[in-house]
């Protein structure tokens, strides 16, 4: 049977039980690369364990054929597949209703598409609350939505401990807003913000609270009621599932309300050369066909991260994060950006006299990967950045397969470029 | 030399982010901005009586791949024309995009550092940055 992480254990335990899992993923055996690889790069995409590759696989082996259309048996098959990632994604989200479950392409697409129905709703002069940490998918949307509505954008400010405002949050809510849209976990921080008290706070002045959830999901095991959300959106490929699929959950009365996003295929009930009746809950957002075999990739993957117990994992990720952070904290030069208690496995971090990009490539050469820039989240670079000039930051991100190994390594070569740069 | 600066600056590179000859503070030019990791130069061009480059400047920040190309771009544009200048860029520019093979690039002395960097899609951002802004910034001259 396999192995889950365990809450409470030590570093060491946990350590032997991603050892074990990591054997799971093809990748760290058949990599490109020319070294052993050290993949400290899942915020960006995890890797992906042999359950979820093949689950995709099956779909175009056994059932490969279009879905809610086919009068035949591969065609009922592979709906019977989709669905059931529906079925699987709103049980792990304690979802009300599968009809809650939204496929997309990915977070971005789950955010852009609530701006095009719920935000078309808005007039001029409301008010959308958002934070200076967002990553750009949950700030451009908006920002194209206000130009095209009259809207006013409203951020909480970041404080140096990597933390949101609260204070200044409480104070920027008012009767114009609409609509708060957090993340859950920083990408660029690792910061875990206070969702609920941020949900609560946003009903009570009557806004919606859209939750970016894309970091946030692979490392815990937490139900949307939980999270007190009106909306929450992530990728399958940041949660060990495939490219290409995403999810937006959203109350089943509010979606119903909302529009439909693209039109197409699958998202009718019936159309004349003159119109056409959107089809019901959740298909009128699903144009076209969809990303089958992603979703039995997608039900595959939340099916191995319950399995591994995705809050001891996320324990576990803290842990490395917090070793690798004392070892950086050793080394003079080495800065890094937020210190907010109990941040997520996501350390990003400056090494003075080392570009972070020149830093990254030279890590690379040892197998190590690591991300390198602005982490598609300028105004924060610029936010922790000098005056003008953003910060060009190295991101080290642990997931399931991460190992104390891997953060000594990133510590020790960390350090001598450091000395030798 | 330490592997860590063999591997990431080859010697030329290194020297030159180091201890560039052609940077210095540019008051009010717009800057060139490489958006996915924040790096970003402007350029300074100044041209004499017979049409001639008689000054190049940048000025910027960012990692030693696009310091050092902003600093050799300057080197060579030194002394040339608008139209010889734009030719070294877009041979320096051509190689990078992989329309021209890389040994191109020994016609420009220490840029030919860059081969390497031809071969690596995300690097080549960084190295093509001060070049496409030198574009620019003759455009501009060839405007006035």
């Amino acid at each position: 049977m396999r192995r889950a992480f365990l809450r409470g254990a030590s570093l060491q335990a946990n350590d032997a039980v991603a050892g074990e899992l990591k054997d799971e993923f093809p990748i760290f055996r058949t990599h490109a690369g020319t070294e052993p690889l050290v993949y400290l790069d899942s915020a960006a995409t995890s890797q992906k364990p042999l359950a979820v590759l093949d689950a995709m696989e099956g779909v175009y082996r056994e059932a490969c054929a279009n879905v809610h259309r086919a009068i035949h048996t591969l065609g009922e098959e592979a709906t019977r597949r989709y669905e059931s990632a529906r079925t699987r994604t709103a049980t792990r989200l304690g979802a009300a209703s599968r009809r809650e479950v939204v496929f997309t392409r990915g977070t971005t697409e789950s955010i852009n598409l609530l701006a095009r129905t719920l935000g078309e709703g808005f007039s001029s002069g409301d008010e959308i609350v958002l934070s200076e940490m967002e990553h750009h998918a949950n700030l451009v949307p908006w920002q194209q939505l206000a130009a095209r509505r009259g809207l006013k954008l409203r951020f909480v400010p970041v404080l140096d401990s990597g933390e949101l405002d609260l204070a200044a949050y409480e104070r920027l809510l008012g009767k114009k807003t609409r609509l708060v849209g957090v993340t859950a976990t920083s990408n660029v921080l690792g910061t875990v913000n206070p969702v609920r008290s941020i949900a609560d706070l946003a009903h009570a002045a009557g806004a919606l609270v859209l939750v970016d959830a894309a970091q946030y999901i692979p490392r815990s095991g937490a139900k949307v009621t939980e999270l007190g959300a009106d909306f929450l959106a992530f990728s399958a490929h940041k949660l060990y599932g495939p490219f290409g699929i995403g999810v937006l959950w959203g109350r089943e009365a509010l979606l119903e309300a909302m529009p439909p996003f693209m039109g197409g295929g699958d998202m009718i009930s019936d159309v004349t050369l003159e119109g056409f009746t959107a089809n019901e809950l959740p298909w009128k957002f699903e144009a076209g066909t969809p990303a089958i075999a992603e979703a039995a990739g997608l039900e595959a993957a939340l099916d191995w991260l319950d399995s591994v117990d995705p809050d001891a994992l996320g324990g576990y990720e803290s842990e490395l994060a917090a070793r690798l952070i004392a070892a950086f904290d050793e080394i003079p030069g080495v800065r890094v950006l937020g210190r907010a208690p109990g941040r997520a496995g996501i350390v990003a971090f400056t090494v003075e006299g080392v570009h972070a990009h020149d830093l990254a490539a030279w890590l690379d050469r040892s197998g190590v990967a690591v991300r390198a820039g602005q982490h598609c989240a300028h105004p924060l670079s610029r936010r922790f950045g000098d005056g003008a000039l953003a910060v060009s930051s190295a991101r080290a991100s642990f997931a399931a397969y991460s190992r104390i190994a891997d953060a000594d390594l990133l510590a020790s070569l960390v350090r001598r470029a450091r000395e030798e740069a | 030399m330490s592997d860590f600066a063999e591997a990431v600056y080859e010697e030329t590179i290194r020297d030159r982010y180091r201890h560039p000859r052609f940077k210095r503070v540019l008051e009010g030019l717009p800057y060139l901005e490489n958006p996915s990791c924040g790096d970003r130069v402007r350029i300074s061009i100044s041209m004499d009586d017979e049409g001639r480059i008689a000054d190049a400047a940048f000025d910027g920040n960012g990692c030693s791949i696009s310091m050092s190309s902003a600093d050799m771009m300057a080197e060579h544009l030194m002394g040339k024309t608008a139209a010889e200048a734009r030719g070294v860029v877009e041979l320096f520019l051509g190689v990078l995009r992989g329309e021209l093979d890389r040994d191109a690039l020994d016609e420009l002395g220490d840029a030919a550092a860059f081969k390497g960097i031809a071969r690596l899609p995300v690097r080549v951002k960084c190295a093509a940055l001060a070049w496409r802004a030198a574009l620019a910034a003759l455009e501009e001259e060839g405007s006035r």
